[in-house]
Formats: structure tokens, sequence, C-alpha cells
């Protein structure tokens, strides 16, 4: 398209290209797949994303190398900032990393469609509804998928309960036995003082048919942020009842309040 | 073959111009019909059932029917303008031995009132499956469309032909393509011998096609929805009917989507078209509907805004392993043809 192919032109360098085109990705001869991602705008983006990514969140990753080259894998996160710039800069990490760089679909909540703008520019850069029914044919696919299971009850949290994992759902396991797929645990670590959220306007979210409306700066914060990837879990494929699912999902949310609390240790202070 | 049968009764047509010529073709055709099987092909004024005329005619006679309009396509094909729902339907089955039905007529949601939509979709398509069952017929192609299963912001990409069918809890506009499906799935069942195939295609597009994505696609100005462009799929009616016809050839019974494995979001097919869009603003949800119901905007209904809104992408890979089909018109040759229409 003529827009994109000048934007594509002007901002993404030969060495982005080069680095992205590596990565396979089943698009169909415009560009797209199924889900709405498209190779173009995801280039643009994610040289436009290089200097947020690397200039103002300071983005620090360990562990990454845990991401397996190929085959479905599920990377599983604490959810926080009100934004989706948790799932972003998980994405960008993996889709830039030196040795075997992924593209990364994260999974997104029910109501991200539903907004004007941003539903599709989530999708062009890869990011898929939140449905079972997805998850599970990219993982067929061999896709590497971001998860938040907290969903909105991550996102939506107040600073006064930053980095208190909230419910998880119990989706990804059950998905991550039946597709026979190891999960990466991620703590992340500053996307909760981005936008930090005072209180929330529930009727006016249930006005506007919106999960929430917080009342936070009209700004997003300058944290240092940081992505601390653990090693593979592995569930074997077994007939579990619920409850027995339920122990596996704690299992990975204390790894991952292990890898937050390792994240929290390290910094020195929130904007370092 | 039995074209002549005893109890042949006069067709209550309504092209009595048309008689003179009918019985010079109903002559020839009878000829023909002793060493052809016979297909009955409804909707044969549209260009899909032309395209599928064109490359069932050489080995098989063809009989047209469509209650729109008559449709001539050559002497040796007899061609009726019937409404379904007229006891003189059943005439045709009486005049004609038909081996197969080929039920590609339907008038589209753009057209006509919801009630003469259900009249024809619905009740129609039900007398032309009784009376498939009653004549013995053992091999029945039903179009359908990717329409049913709505469009919803939940929807996950590639639909299979087991996904619930929606559109009808989203619009009463669809009711009557969601009523033909079920009534087509209750035939396929309770009467296995009438091998029904249920044909459910992305949006068909490409030259003589008149529905809402191709008049749209023509068009030098087309209405989006503002802050939304929904993945589309398209296959041209060239590859649409070979679908058809090898649906038709093998005849396995079932449910198919049909459709290809490329993708395009509405708002690049349009500029690829050579089209310039037309923003229609999308929130809150009451006002679109408000606009395109005051411009009644046939090309954009109102009740079809939510395909323009949210993606209905689906899976055809069932019907293509089964029935051994690859769509072989790519989307810039297919979006070409409409930017060149332009020039």
């Amino acid at each position: 398209m003529s827009l994109k192919s000048f934007l594509k032109e002007k901002l993404v360098s030969k060495e982005l290209n080069d680095q992205l085109d590596k990565i396979e990705n089943p698009v169909g001869t415009l560009g797209y797949d199924p889900w709405g991602f498209n190779t173009d705008t995801n280039k643009i983006v994610l040289s436009l994303f290089s200097s947020v990514y690397h200039k103002y969140f300071r983005v620090e990753t360990s562990g990454i190398e845990n991401i397996p080259d190929t085959g479905p894998v599920l990377i599983i996160a604490n959810h926080s900032g009100q934004l989706p710039i948790d799932g972003t800069l998980i994405g960008y990490a993996i889709s830039s990393r030196e040795k075997s760089p992924r593209l990364a679909r994260a999974m997104i909540e029910r109501f991200f469609p539903t907004v004007p703008f941003l539903g599709n520019f989530l999708n062009q850069v890869g990011a898929v509804l939140g449905d079972p029914v997805n998850c599970a044919r990219m993982l067929e696919n061999g896709e590497a998928i971001v998860v938040f299971p907290e969903g909105i009850r991550g996102s939506g949290k107040l600073y006064k309960d930053r980095y208190q994992l909230k419910r998880f759902g119990n989706g990804f396991v059950h998905l991550a036995m039946k597709h026979n797929t190891p999960i990466i645990p991620v703590g992340v670590v500053g996307c909760e003082e981005t936008i930090p959220a005072f209180a929330n306007i529930k009727p006016l979210a249930k006005l506007l048919n919106i999960p929430y409306v917080p009342v936070a700066l009209p700004f997003i914060l300058p944290a240092k942020v940081r992505l601390n990837f653990g090693k593979p879990i592995h569930f074997s494929n077994e007939d579990l009842t619920e409850e027995q699912v339920t122990r596996r999902v704690e299992k990975v949310k204390s790894a991952i309040n292990g890898l937050i609390a390792k994240g929290l240790n390290e910094r020195e202070g929130i904007f370092e | 073959m039995s074209t002549q049968k005893k109890n042949t009764k006069n067709m209550s047509t309504e092209s009595k111009s048309h008689d003179k010529k009918n019985a010079t073709q109903k002559t020839s055709a009878r000829k023909q019909s002793k060493i052809k099987k016979t297909v009955l092909v409804t909707g044969a004024a549209g260009a899909l059932a032309q395209q599928v005329i064109n490359r069932l005619r050489d080995e098989y006679q063809i009989i047209a029917v469509d209650f729109r309009k008559l449709s001539y396509h050559s002497d040796d094909i007899p061609s009726y303008k019937i409404d379904f729902n007229k006891r003189g339907f059943e005439d045709i089955f009486k005049q004609y031995d038909f081996e197969s039905v080929i039920h590609l007529g339907r008038i589209s949601s753009a057209e006509e009132t919801r009630m003469s939509r259900y009249n024809a979709n619905v009740l129609g398509t039900q007398k032309l499956l009784d009376l498939s069952h009653k004549y013995g017929i053992n091999n029945v192609i039903v179009l359908s469309t990717y329409h049913v299963y709505g469009a919803s912001p939940y929807n996950p990409a590639l639909l299979d032909e087991t996904s619930p069918l929606k559109a009808a809890e989203l619009t009463m506009d669809l009711v009557d393509s969601v009523e033909l499906e079920n009534l087509a799935n209750i035939y396929l069942w309770r009467y296995p011998d009438l091998n029904i195939t249920i044909l459910r295609p992305c949006n068909i597009v490409g030259p003589g096609v008149r529905n809402t994505i191709s008049s749209l696609l023509s068009s030098k100005y087309a209405p989006t929805m503002m802050g939304f462009s929904p993945i589309m799929q398209f296959i041209h009616i060239d590859d649409m009917a070979d679908a058809v016809t090898l649906a038709h050839k093998q005849s396995i019974r079932g449910v198919y989507n049909v459709a290809t494995n490329d993708w395009v979001s509405y708002q690049d097919a349009l500029e690829y078209c050579g089209c310039t869009e037309i923003p229609i603003p999308s929130i809150p949800p009451i006002l679109p509907k408000v606009i395109t119901s005051l411009l009644n905007l046939k090309m954009f209904p109102s009740y079809l805004l939510n395909y323009f809104k949210y993606p209905v992408v689906i899976n055809g890979e069932n019907f293509n392993k089964t029935f051994g089909f690859k769509a072989k018109r790519p989307l810039k040759e297919i979006f070409r043809n409409y930017r060149e229409l332009k020039d």
C-alpha cells in the first residue's frame, strides 16, 4: 500500500527488515494472516517502538533464551498498567532478541476488538483476541503466545494493589497440557508504575460498556521495566479434575511471583 | 431417462413470450438428455450460476430456473422464470428426470423485503428439497453464505463448520440465511439419500457479481466504519464455480466452508481496488445505523454494518482436503480487475 510502503521505506532499517524477515510466520499474498497480523505494519511499529523500548522504558531482560527457538510455547506473565504496554514490551523483546527472534502473539482482552482504531492496530502487530479456539489453533501452528491469565483483573488493578497477583484463569494450563506446550513464566516489573491508577469509575465504565475507567495521570510515566523470563515448566497431559488443574496454575503463579520478587529486588528505584 | 413422462403438465411459468422458444428448447433437450444426465440449476440469472452452467453444459443437460428473471444461456438449455412456491414448479420435475440439483438461487440480504426473502429463500428451498426427495434425486448442492456465522467482536479466526450460526442473533435481516441453512441441514440428516452438500463461501467477487461487497469494490467511493478494518476473505467467481462443480461431481454430503488461504483487511482491499474511503462515524453504535438507514445505502445496509467492523474469517481446509480444491486466482489479480474497471 502506498502509505504503508512509504513509512516502511522511511522508518524500517535494513537490519531490522532482514531480522524480521527471518521470523517465519505464515501470511497470505498481501502480508496478512487470518488473525489480522500484517508484516509491514509490524515492521513499521517495531521500528518506531525501538526508542520507546530502549530509551523511554529502558527495558532490561533476563532469561529470554529460555524461550525455545521453535515450536509452540505459552509465555505467561503478570498483567498491569491499564494499557497493554506489558504485552507490547514482551513481544518486542522476543522479536528483537539476537538469537532466534520469534514473533510473539499476545492474547488480548475481549473488549479491545470493540475499540475503534486500537483493536485493528493491536491485531496488525500480532495481538489476538483471547479466545481458547484462537490459542489452540496458534499452538497447533507452533507459535509463541503471550497470555495474561489475570485478564482485566490484572490490567485494571489500582496502584495500591501493585504486584499482588489476582486470580489466574485455568485455561492456559488446559491448553498447555492438551497441546504438549512448555510454559515460560515471566515477571514484569515496572509496568505497574507506568499508569498508576488511584480509583476506578465503575458507573462510567458500565455506561460505556468497558471494563474499567481509571482515575490516573493523563500520560504514561517512564518507569524502568524489567522482564524476567523463567525456566520452562512442563505439564503432562493427564485427565485431571479442575482442582488438580488449579494446583498446576498455582505452580505457575508461584514461579511468576518469584520472578517479580527478583525484579523488585534488583531495581534501585522506579525511574532508575 | 424418462423426460417424456406420461403425466407431463404445462409449465406455469411467468414468461409467455418464451413459450415457443421453450418448446423448441425442450425438444432439443429431450434429444440430448438421451445421452446426458440432467441437472437443475437454480438462480440461473446470477453470474455464479452462469459460470457453473458453462462448466457443466458439455457433460450434462442443464435446466435453468430463476425466480427473479428469465435468463438465456443457449438454445439447448431450457430456461424458466418460476416461483418455487407455486404448484407449477413441480411440473419441471415431472418433465425432466433430474439426476442432481444445484441450488444457487437466493435473494440476497440487500434485496426485497424480509418477508419476501423468507418466502423465496426458506420456503422456496423447502419446496425444492421436498421435490428433490419425492423425485429420487441423489445429489443436491445448496449455496449458503459465511454471513450465517454472524459478525461479532468475539469471533475467533478460522471458524470451522461446527461453529455456531450467530447471524440471526445479531440481526433479524439475516434470519432467512440461517433458516435456509438449518432447513438444508435437517434434510441432510433426515434424507441421507439426497446427498446434500451445503457450501458456505466467503465473499464471492469478480466480473458480473452483484452482491454487496462486489458493489462496494466496484464503486469509486466506498463507506467504511471509522476505526475498523476487519480481515476479509475473497474468492473469485471462477474459483467458486470450480468449487461448486467439484462438489457436484463428487457428491459428498456435509457442510463445507469455501475460502481461500489468503486474507486482507477491508480498507486495504478498497485501496487495492482504487476506491476512495468514506468513513462513517462508528461510535456510539447507534450513529452508523441511523446514518446508513437515513441514506438508505443498498451497498452498505445497516444490518450488515457489523461485517464491516468485525472479522468473520472462515476455515476452508475441510473442503480443500475433501474435494481436492485449490483456488487459482490470487487477491492481487481480483483487485486489479476492479481497479481497471475504474480506469
